[in-house]
């Protein structure tokens, strides 16, 4: 007798391109990365310890920063594979509306996040230096009053961007796990 | 009649303490807006401070500035960078100690003019206890009937053990600092 037959994970093409595939997954990296120390540093006493994690934040953000303006390049010329026709004609209207909102929302926090944490350093009078090595300009002037106001909407917004993540993953993990339908292996890294 | 008498004895010793310091020697006075700033790096980046209290002792005339003699006391407490979490920890023991060492001074020990209103002062910095030899380049310039005295220099914070312990780590925070300082000036040279 042969093992219950279960639906086995039909590969799915087209695929993501290889360098949408890098970006996508160095950036979840990057910006996972970059939350648990920013959540990590605003907690700790001041020390030259608190001081490497801030700075690096600040040089994670600005490689995200730029990241995203290539992966976004990159995205507007290459176009995504459409959902295939199979797995998009099983979702209902608000799950595909949900899906739209969620890639634009988490696209647009891309940007924001970090430039509202570029901005809060320059107006607390702290410019950014890449790795320490890059001064980036202040596209905001010295405003400590201003810059207590931006903090915590900067951590808002990641909070947010974490949260669209954490809806992404689950929508993914239920493609693979529950629906089967092997969504993901448009993006897993590597050769189908 | 009581009350015009003191006051009259009151106005000239105040005419005589004021022509007092003028007839002995050109002693200049400190004019609010003067400041005492410090740009140190943190990983690369220039944070700036300054010092929110100081004052000085100086007589100087610019048609004889080698007898001229320049002092100054800081109060270390009132160090700031601008960051209330930062400026917390700076009277503490590993950056200024401010309980033990409440003031820097410096006194010079030469002033050498280099023409152009440019000057040279040479003398002696002592912050936290340290004591270090520092040449000072100011350059003086006519603010209507003020001057103002401005300048920068490089100090190496670990000679005056500022910022010790685990912030000596010169990657965290350089060695170098530098001192600036524009100071307006009442009373300079005046005859």
């Amino acid at each position: 007798m042969s093992p219950p037959a279960r639906r086995p994970l039909k590969p799915i093409e087209p695929r993501y391109t290889a360098t949408a595939v890098a970006l996508h997954w160095l950036l979840a990296v990057a910006i996972l990365g970059s939350m648990a120390v920013g959540a990590t540093m605003t907690e700790l006493a001041v020390s030259p310890q608190k001081l490497k994690l801030y700075n690096w934040h600040k040089w994670a953000g600005i490689t995200i920063l730029a990241l995203s303006a290539l992966r976004l390049a990159w995205r507007l010329t290459h176009r995504p594979p459409p959902l295939p026709v199979r797995v998009e004609a099983s979702m209902p209207g608000w799950q595909r509306t949900a899906y739209h909102a969620t890639h634009h929302a988490m696209y647009a926090l891309f940007f924001i996040v970090p430039l509202m944490g570029w901005a809060y350093s320059s107006m607390a009078g702290f410019p950014v230096v890449w790795f320490g090595v890059l001064p980036l300009p202040d596209f905001v002037p010295v405003d400590k009053e201003l810059a207590k106001l931006i903090k915590p909407v900067h951590g808002w917004l990641a909070y947010t961007l974490l949260a669209l993540v954490v809806l992404h993953v689950a929508a993914a993990l239920k493609h693979q796990f529950i629906d089967r339908d092997g969504l993901l292996a448009r993006m897993r890294p590597g050769r189908a | 009649m009581k009350t015009l008498v003191t006051t009259l004895v009151a106005i000239a010793a105040a005419a005589l303490l004021a022509a007092g310091p003028a007839c002995a020697q050109t002693a200049a006075k400190l004019l609010p807006g003067s400041e005492i700033g410090f740009v140190s790096k943190q990983l690369g980046v220039p944070v700036k401070g300054g010092f929110k209290r100081f004052d000085a002792q100086i007589a100087f005339d610019p048609k004889n500035p080698a007898a001229g003699s320049v002092a100054f006391t800081i109060d270390t407490g009132s160090a700031g960078i601008g960051d209330p979490e930062t400026d917390r920890e700076l009277p503490k023991a590993e950056w200024f100690s401010t309980a033990k060492f409440p003031q820097a001074r410096f006194q010079s020990s030469a002033i050498k003019s280099l023409g152009g209103g440019r000057y040279e002062v040479a003398g002696k910095l002592s912050i936290k206890g340290q004591a270090r030899d520092v040449v000072v380049p100011v350059t003086l310039s006519a603010a209507g009937a003020n001057h103002t005295a401005t300048g920068a220099f490089t100090i190496k914070r670990l000679e005056f053990r500022i910022g010790d312990g685990e912030w000596a780590d010169t990657s965290m925070v350089a060695d170098e600092v530098q001192v600036t300082f524009k100071l307006a000036l009442a009373g300079l040279g005046a005859p």
